[in-house]
């Protein structure tokens, strides 16, 4: 306390204590402490779980594989697809993949622009996750078309000719989606890079065996902490942060055009875009929640990954799950209030119909199972939150399976109305994508800091020079 | 150093915290050098402006790369299905910007993200292997915990002797010098 009168220097009041953020990294650890738990979970020899992890994965990978090796050369028809649902778990594992990966660039990008800064304990991983997840999506689309090497080979998805000289069609959404996911993909994987790049310097730095020296050393690309360099740096990241910020609603408001733009009833509708991306982001945060609460306490990162970070999480699991619990209402009031019959019998036969238990499920998991977190005591416990999460993960995928297969299995024609069932071949292709995607992110941990090194000590107080632990002697 | 060959690369002062280097960054600008740099674990708000940089012009790389992206996009598009092999589909028009316009939206910012990231690259001269600061030891600990800042023998400044002198007495650091092969 000052003595009144003495004190001429004019001091800002202090923040009541409820208004005083927690540190984004508890206990004060100093910048050492960060570079050594981080760095280490990578340097350090796996534990012993990982083995058994990675080679259950490897062998899902496996499976998918040979599976898609039997597709090529016996034919699509050894997924359950058949008139009329020509599009079923496939295309559902697709747009299942590719929303998962919105959560990873919500967090990089649109959480950057909005200086929310608890994002720098979870981005890397986050971002991961978003290549990983699209690497599986990309497989659904590529080989639903059953002889790939006319997809692949000039004519449909590349801008080349075709054997008779015609050029894509670029009126059809289709084709809007292979620039969309393609685009996509490669800048997610820019913006991770460029993020990677201090982090691999770190490595580089620390390491004492020699393959990893080199590599670290060839991909960190001679990076000193120039502060010439960070100046381009930061402008840099900034505008990968801009330029994924528009990119990742576009991206699944054209995946929703690949239904909105048909005339099919239960696609045709103007709410897809918006209700997609909230759904998208919904799913992603569903499982960076499902990869990264098992991380964070068996890399023993309780003190970057905090508690706060997963209440966070599950509040944006709170509002996007009632986005999206808002949307599946809105559609039922459209179609009624369209007036269109096809419209109404289409959701109808959506909850009433033969997949009434899809669309149940749906309900459940999506719209259910996120207002558990308006209870604070609920949104920080974390097995609570870890087992809603799987919930988020299997509604996701059932919303998906619903749109898709309850639409087209019965349109206008009852002539033409049919049931789709999934060959064995669709579950283990589907199953088999799980292992890739945790045969990559295994090696992710493996090779690759987790969090982002650079990132966590750049919002910590020792990195600030105005801050008495960033070494700061009296006021300015 | 011993070696005649070896011709001096500069001084390499390291300091503490983020406050120390901050102050030293100020006095190293207001001394007038320009061949010099701080080296950070991670970017220290407000280090340009104590450093006296100018604004990082990565923007422009971004700008060309998205201008060219969208009229690449909208030309392909053109050339394909109007100008080279016209194809009525459904009765639509054989051109508008209108559905030509989310794969020129993609194009624009694909080709934005590959200007920004090479234009980085470009700016900063990476990637660079060599760099006569990886022979010091210490210096390992700039991705760490430690902060340096280095000033070039190319700098107009530069003496050896006073430069040291002015880097420990009035910055307050650990000094050494580096060499070039």
């Amino acid at each position: 306390m000052a003595s009144p009168g003495k004190s001429a220097a004019v001091k800002a009041p202090e923040p009541p204590a409820e208004l005083v953020r927690e540190p984004l990294v508890l206990n004060n650890r100093s910048l050492g402490w960060i570079t050594d738990a981080i760095a280490g979970v990578c340097e350090k020899p796996m534990p012993v779980w990982w083995w058994p992890a990675f080679i259950v994965s490897v062998g899902g990978m496996i499976t998918m594989f040979s599976l898609i090796a039997y597709l090529v050369s016996t034919g699509v028809g050894v997924w359950g697809l058949n008139q009329p649902a020509d599009w079923a778990w496939d295309i559902t594992n697709f747009v299942f993949w590719i929303g998962i990966g919105h959560a990873g660039t919500l967090i990089s990008a649109v959480l950057f622009l909005l200086r929310q800064k608890w994002r720098t304990s979870v981005n890397r991983a986050a971002e991961a996750m978003t290549i990983f997840a699209v690497a599986c999506a990309g497989i659904f689309p590529v080989f639903h078309t059953g002889r790939v090497w006319f997809a692949l080979l000039p004519g449909y998805l590349f801008p080349a000719p075709n054997a008779n000289e015609i050029w894509p069609q670029f009126r059809s959404p289709l084709l809007w989606d292979v620039f969309a996911v393609s685009t996509y993909g490669t800048v997610s994987l820019l913006f991770w890079y460029v993020g990677l790049i201090p982090d691999l310097a770190t490595l580089r730095d620390r390491s004492k065996g020699l393959l990893r020296r080199f590599f670290y050393g060839l991909f960190s690309l001679g990076w000193t902490g120039s502060n010439r360099h960070w100046s381009n740096y930061e402008k840099a990241y900034l505008l990968l942060a801009g330029l994924s910020t528009p990119l990742v609603l576009s991206v699944h408001s054209i995946v929703s055009f690949d239904f909105a733009v048909s005339v099919v009833p239960g696609w045709h509708t103007t709410i897809f875009p918006p209700y997609f991306v909230a759904g998208a982001i919904f799913s992603g945060f569903g499982m960076v929640l499902t990869l990264l609460i098992p991380l964070r306490s068996l890399f023993k990162l309780e003190d970057v990954i905090t508690l706060r970070h997963v209440e966070l999480m599950c509040k944006v699991l709170l509002a996007t799950g009632s986005i999206v619990g808002y949307a599946y209402g809105m559609e039922f009031f459209i179609a009624w209030y369209g007036g269109s019959p096809y419209e109404l019998y289409a959701f109808k036969n959506r909850a009433f119909g033969p997949y009434w238990w899809s669309y149940w499920a749906m309900i459940s998991c999506n719209v259910i199972s996120p207002h558990f977190f308006w209870f604070k005591k609920l949104r920080t416990s974390v097995v609570f939150v870890w087992i809603v999460s799987i919930f988020v993960n299997i509604g996701m995928w059932f919303e998906r399976f619903v749109i898709i297969v309850t639409s087209l299995h019965r349109d206008y024609l009852p002539s033409s109305w049919g049931y789709f069932t999934p060959s064995w071949v669709d579950v283990m292709t589907f199953v088999g994508s799980f292992g890739l995607f945790m045969t990559l992110f295994l090696l992710f941990i493996r090779f690759l800091p987790v969090i982002a090194i650079s990132e966590v000590k750049g919002v910590t107080p020792q990195a600030d020079p105005h801050h008495p632990l960033g070494g700061a002697k009296g006021h300015h | 150093m011993s070696s005649n060959r070896s011709k001096p690369h500069g001084l390499l002062a390291e300091f503490h915290t983020a406050a120390d280097i901050f102050e030293a960054a100020i006095r190293c600008r207001d001394a007038g050098f320009t061949q010099w740099d701080v080296y950070t674990p991670f970017p220290i708000h407000g280090m340009d402006e104590a450093m006296g940089l100018r604004k990082s012009p990565v923007g422009w790389f971004t700008f060309c790369g998205g201008f060219t992206g969208f009229f690449t996009g909208m030309t392909m598009i053109w050339y394909m299905n109007k100008f080279d092999y016209p194809l009525v589909v459904g009765g639509k028009p054989l051109f508008t910007p209108l559905y030509a316009f989310p794969v020129s939206y993609e194009m624009t910012i694909l080709l934005s993200a590959f200007g920004t990231l090479f234009g980085m690259f470009f700016l900063n001269r990476l990637p660079k292997f060599y760099n006569p600061l990886f022979k010091n030891e210490r210096f390992k600990k700039s991705t760490d915990d430690r902060f340096f800042i280095c000033i070039e023998a190319t700098d107009p400044k530069f003496g050896t002797d006073a430069t040291r002198t002015f880097l420990t007495e009035k910055c307050h650091a650990a000094v050494v010098e580096l060499v070039e092969d």
